[in-house]
């Protein structure tokens, strides 16, 4: 036996979940190459969490995407917690935002170098990723793929399937470990040579198109952050800070605090969890949603809180409506109130 | 040789954390311990099997009571 008939070469694949990611794996599978997942937590991953918090969503899929893509491939995946490291990116990136608060480029460099890390950690040889030159207008053109590779410091060894031939040859391909005639020359933003590549391995079930896997791609979810940002006068947060950005209406009645009102049942219960660390009030006399109160109220304020909250409960229509507030350093009490008409709650409270 | 039986608590902790928190928790742990896993997202109930049986794992127990979900984990080889 030769030494590299001997020496199985191992590939760890970025698997976010969607569909390109799935195929460049099983591209490199097919040649015999031990390939493992690994995907990265930032804490913006939209990824189970709205479907895990709003009760309409019950009917949807509850699963992880990246989970069940490595399970259909039948490959180990690596869920890494990179929330606090990842920090740095969205507060200064290097190559700026796209849209709205998407640093996608230094996010990608970001996580191959991670992964890098970790191949290196593991023994293992190279790095594949699920990208095609001209798909995305930020980290997937042919200008900045270069990029990726160099800043994360992979350099040759992070190999693209999907495009690898409308890129230069990678360590793989030139150590014979990858036949680059096997591999792939897709470009732009058509997804039919995805999908035909789909139907060819028999994978009939398969994530959206990627794009939407990320909040700060989210028009609404950027004007939440930024706000926060603006309102505590330093750019940073906590995990409990981008997770309170994905549940319930923000309204902001006055600069100096923050209603967050649960829309429903699920977020109810999600709101819940933070009753101890935060000002909340609900509704005692009537049906309503409970609200959690970020930033500094007096008496003057707590009222109004209240009639916000009570707009927003089923006794909206009510004279008064008595609203229990609760804080955890100071204690109960109970305001009546006159719920707030809609025409009294101007459109730019909502963050 | 006897086998512990821990616990870990991922209650209130959205997916993917818990699936994160039980893989950081088993890693820590010998072939034939057993691992309850308490946590408050539905999604769990998908995603911590998922990853046993990509991981080699199994699991031997899913309970619920009110609104939490407890998942027994066997740590295999």
């Amino acid at each position: 036996m030769t030494q590299q008939r001997a020496q199985q070469r191992k590939a760890v694949a970025l698997i976010s979940g969607g569909l390109d990611s799935m195929l460049a794996a099983k591209v490199i599978m097919e040649q015999q190459i031990h390939v493992e997942g690994i995907n990265f937590y930032t804490g913006f991953c939209v990824e189970g969490h709205t479907h895990a918090i709003r009760k309409k969503d019950k009917k949807k899929n509850k699963r992880n995407n990246a989970l069940w893509v490595a399970e259909q491939l039948g490959i180990k995946l690596n869920i890494i917690d990179v929330i606090d490291d990842y920090k740095d990116v969205v507060l200064n990136p290097t190559y700026g935002y796209g849209h709205n608060l998407n640093p996608c480029l230094d996010c990608k460099i970001f996580m191959v170098n991670h992964a890098l890390a970790w191949m290196e950690e593991h023994d293992f040889d190279f790095i594949i990723t699920g990208e095609v030159v001209g798909q995305r207008p930020m980290s997937q053109r042919k200008d900045t793929m270069p990029i990726i590779a160099r800043k994360s410091h992979a350099d040759d060894r992070l190999l693209r399937p999907l495009c690898a031939k409308n890129l230069p040859p990678t360590l793989p391909e030139n150590e014979g470990w990858v036949n680059r005639d096997l591999l792939l020359d897709f470009q732009g933003r058509n997804r039919k040579p995805q999908i035909a590549l789909a139907e060819h391995f028999g994978f009939s079930e398969y994530a959206q198109p990627a794009g939407g896997c990320c909040f700060l791609t989210d028009e609404s979810y950027a004007s939440k952050l930024s706000d926060l940002w603006e309102t505590r006068g330093e750019r940073s947060y906590e995990l409990d800070d981008i997770m309170l950005l994905k549940v319930g209406r923000h309204l902001r009645p006055l600069p100096h605090f923050k209603l967050i009102v649960a829309r429903e049942e699920g977020e109810n219960h999600y709101l819940e969890g933070y009753r101890h660390q935060y000002v909340h009030l609900q509704p005692i006399s009537h049906k309503g949603p409970l609200a959690l109160l970020d930033g500094q109220a007096d008496a003057g304020d707590l009222e109004l809180a209240a009639s916000i909250v009570a707009r927003f409960s089923q006794g909206k229509r009510a004279e008064q409506v008595v609203v229990e507030v609760v804080d955890p350093r100071a204690g109960i009490t109970s305001l009546k109130v006159a719920p707030l008409a809609a025409s009294d709650i101007p459109d730019s409270w909502y963050v | 040789m006897s086998h512990g039986h821990y616990e870990l608590n991922a209650r209130n902790l959205l997916c993917p954390l818990p699936v994160i928190r039980t893989q950081d928790r088993i890693g820590e742990l010998q072939p034939g311990d057993q691992l309850i896993v308490t946590c408050t997202d539905p999604g769990a109930l998908n995603d911590i099997p998922a990853w046993c049986r990509i991981n080699g794992h199994r699991v031997v127990d899913v309970s619920s009571h009110a609104r939490e979900l407890s998942i027994t984990i066997m740590v295999c080889d």
